[in-house]
């Protein structure tokens, strides 16, 4: 299919080009800057769990803590030893990929609920260091002033505007590689994982060697999301690091549709907005949103882009077999000259139905948003 | 040796609490094949309804637990009813994604009715014990004999009675239990039900001892957890020892070592065996 006219593609640049021109509204309100900002932050960790999740099929619950190794890791590098924001970000997300790996290393062992259970272990770990180690991370003071990233005299990032396109940028970059994973075989590799771990290790997969880079691979933009949080919000606490982020990521996911390349975008924007729109009742939001999360689980588990592209596919379906059958008429008036166009557009439709029909014993949303 | 003795006793007392509710949660894994992540909730939900029986109605304690047991037994099988049997059919990971849902609407809702702050829960049972001179409070030795009675119902429950025993052949073998006129949707609603009412029971017995807020169940839920993946998911002996093992390391290490130790001590030993035997200590055979 021509990459131009992808309904998929022209989806994704859409909401990307909305998202990037919100300066544009908001510049002079804060606030309002702050708010989306933040929730980009929290798209690039979802874009991690999306990677472990929604690609491989393996329920991540330590991603909380991952973000909160990055927010500390900056928050304290650039305030207790007054590193500048570039290093002490690199080298935070180089020591969340070092600590994704070995948790991976140990946690990639356990399967299925041993596996949630035990990241959920290794996330609550994280909290309880981070919430208790007072010497360190100052416990329940948290960090204040993180500093502003360096802009060398070109940028000021002290300026939410310039802060939002340095988030968006990174953001953008967190998008294309999950648009290049899936399109490569690495990506293919996680979704065979995801529909059968079995099926996978017989046609010679490296399931263990694919499960542990996917994990790791998440952990680093929990990392990134969580250090360049530090930097937006310039204040951290423990909450920073609590399992609650986790839940709050997999609602994003969930809303926006697991294991497709706009979707953890969409879903937190939609969620950061929901939750401001429920923020007169703090606490209490979670009376309504607790059942939303479930109504979504057992009425769409596909997530709103998850949906769409369940739409789209049934159309360029529809389009191909009227194109077919058209075919087939031309075939009946004009003999054999069209019959390899025929014949291909068939088979093309056969492979359509195998494929869709893969993805519904999967149980998943799989393969329709593989093309 | 006084403290050890007192710490002893601290420790059974708390082990008598995790086994009550793991034991729920081993059950409901072994029928649901599920890990029901909003157990922890449910004891919260359990400890507040016994607090308003108690301290609002004003009935007495074992009245006020015993209301509060049953109000959880028809919560538990509301839960199976309009959360895990729409998703009988889906992938595993969303039942544990509905379960956050779930434990978050409760959190929200004891919050709203009962508020954010520390409550406490006062004991009609008072005075202390003394035991080769070490005192021990008599809530304590309550929360011990009341859980091994409940134990040792339960297991008679499981082993002699038929809705019981059909809890176990549905754990066995749910499609042959099913050939043989056992009902599954019953039996999965019989044991959510049966172990929010256990979980129940463990947060009533515990709350005088402990502060109520609307997510003490956070750390009790991982701590079960815990505990049922040390014995191995679904297995009810495994749970039972675990309960006890855990809580015993956990008392000992906070009195001798500190209290953020004793804290994250059964996370360290769940890390441990994970990385050790990747299915738990005695897991038995389970149908996949």
């Amino acid at each position: 299919m021509n990459a131009m006219k992808n309904p998929r593609i022209i989806g994704t640049t859409a909401v990307i080009l909305l998202l990037g021109l919100t300066p544009l509204a908001f510049a002079q309100e804060n606030y309002a800057m702050r708010v989306i900002t933040v929730g980009m932050c929290a798209a690039i960790a979802v874009y991690g769990l999306n990677i472990i999740l929604g690609f491989t099929g393996q329920l991540n619950l330590a991603q909380g803590g991952f973000f909160g190794i990055g927010a500390y890791g900056v928050g304290l590098l650039t305030t207790d030893y007054d590193w500048s924001f570039w290093a002490a970000f690199v080298v935070s997300v180089i020591g969340t990929a070092v600590i994704g790996y070995l948790c991976g290393l140990i946690a990639l062992r356990t399967k299925d609920e041993y596996f949630a259970i035990f990241t959920m272990a290794i996330g609550f770990i994280i909290f309880l260091v981070i919430s208790r180690w007072e010497p360190v991370t100052h416990a329940h003071s948290g960090v204040n002033n993180v500093k502003f990233p360096e802009g060398g005299g070109l940028v000021d990032f002290e300026s939410p505007v310039a802060m939002f396109y340095l988030v968006f940028a990174i953001l953008l970059i967190c998008v294309y590689t999950t648009y290049a994973i899936r399109r490569s075989s690495v990506g293919r590799t996680l979704l065979t994982i995801r529909t059968s771990e079995d099926l996978a290790d017989a046609i010679g997969v490296r399931v263990g060697f694919s499960k542990q880079l996917a994990f790791a691979a998440s952990a680093v933009f929990g990392g990134v999301g969580g250090g360049l949080y530090a930097t937006v919000v310039g204040f951290i606490g423990p909450d920073a690091a609590s399992i609650d982020k986790t839940f709050e990521f997999l609602m994003f996911i969930l809303v926006g549709g697991m294991g497709t390349v706009a979707g953890p975008l969409l879903g937190s924007m939609i969620v950061t907005f929901l939750f401001e729109l429920f923020q007169d009742f703090q606490a209490y939001r979670f009376i309504v949103l607790g059942p939303i999360i479930v109504a979504l689980v057992i009425f769409a588990p596909r997530g709103i882009v998850g949906y769409l592209g369940g739409f789209v596919d049934k159309r360029s379906r529809r389009r191909r077999a009227e194109a077919a059958r058209g075919a087939d008429d031309d075939l009946d008036s004009t003999g054999a000259s069209t019959s390899g166009g025929a014949g291909d557009h068939r088979a093309r439709n056969l492979a359509d139905g195998i494929e869709s029909g893969a993805g519904r014993t999967g149980g998943t949303p799989s393969s329709e948003e593989t093309k | 040796m006084t403290l050890f003795i007192q710490q002893l006793f601290n420790g059974l007392a708390l082990g008598g609490v995790y086994c009550l509710a793991a034991i729920g949660l081993t059950l409901v894994f072994g029928v649901l094949r599920i890990p029901n992540l909003a157990h922890g909730a449910l004891y919260m939900l359990g400890a507040y309804i016994t607090y308003f029986f108690l301290t609002t109605v004003g009935v007495p304690y074992i009245a006020a637990i015993g209301i509060a047991a049953i109000m959880l037994f028809i919560v538990g099988v509301g839960l199976e009813r309009l959360v895990f049997h729409p998703l009988r059919n889906s992938p595993h990971t969303h039942h544990m994604i509905a379960a956050v849902g779930a434990m978050f609407f409760f959190q929200a809702l004891a919050q709203a009715i009962w508020g954010a702050d520390f409550r406490r829960m006062d004991t009609p049972i008072t005075g202390e014990l003394r035991i080769l001179g070490a005192e021990i409070s008599a809530q304590r030795i309550v929360i011990i004999v009341t859980a091994v009675i409940v134990l040792a119902l339960l297991a008679l429950f499981i082993k002699r009675s038929i809705h019981g025993q059909t809890i176990e052949a549905i754990e066995q073998d749910r499609v042959g239990a099913s050939l043989v006129g056992i009902n599954p949707s019953m039996v999965s609603m019989l044991t959510l039900g049966l172990s929010a009412l256990l979980a129940t029971i463990a947060a009533g017995l515990v709350a005088p001892i402990n502060l109520l807020s609307p997510t003490m169940g956070d750390a009790l839920n991982l701590k079960v957890f815990a505990i049922i993946i040390l014995g191995g998911l679904g297995s009810l002996p495994g749970a039972i020892v675990g309960g006890f093992a855990l809580a015993i390391a956990e008392t000992m290490t906070a009195t001798y070592i500190s209290s953020a130790v004793g804290e994250a001590v059964a996370f360290i030993v769940l890390v441990a065996v994970l990385a050790i035997k990747p299915n738990g200590l005695f897991t038995k055979a389970v149908q996949r």
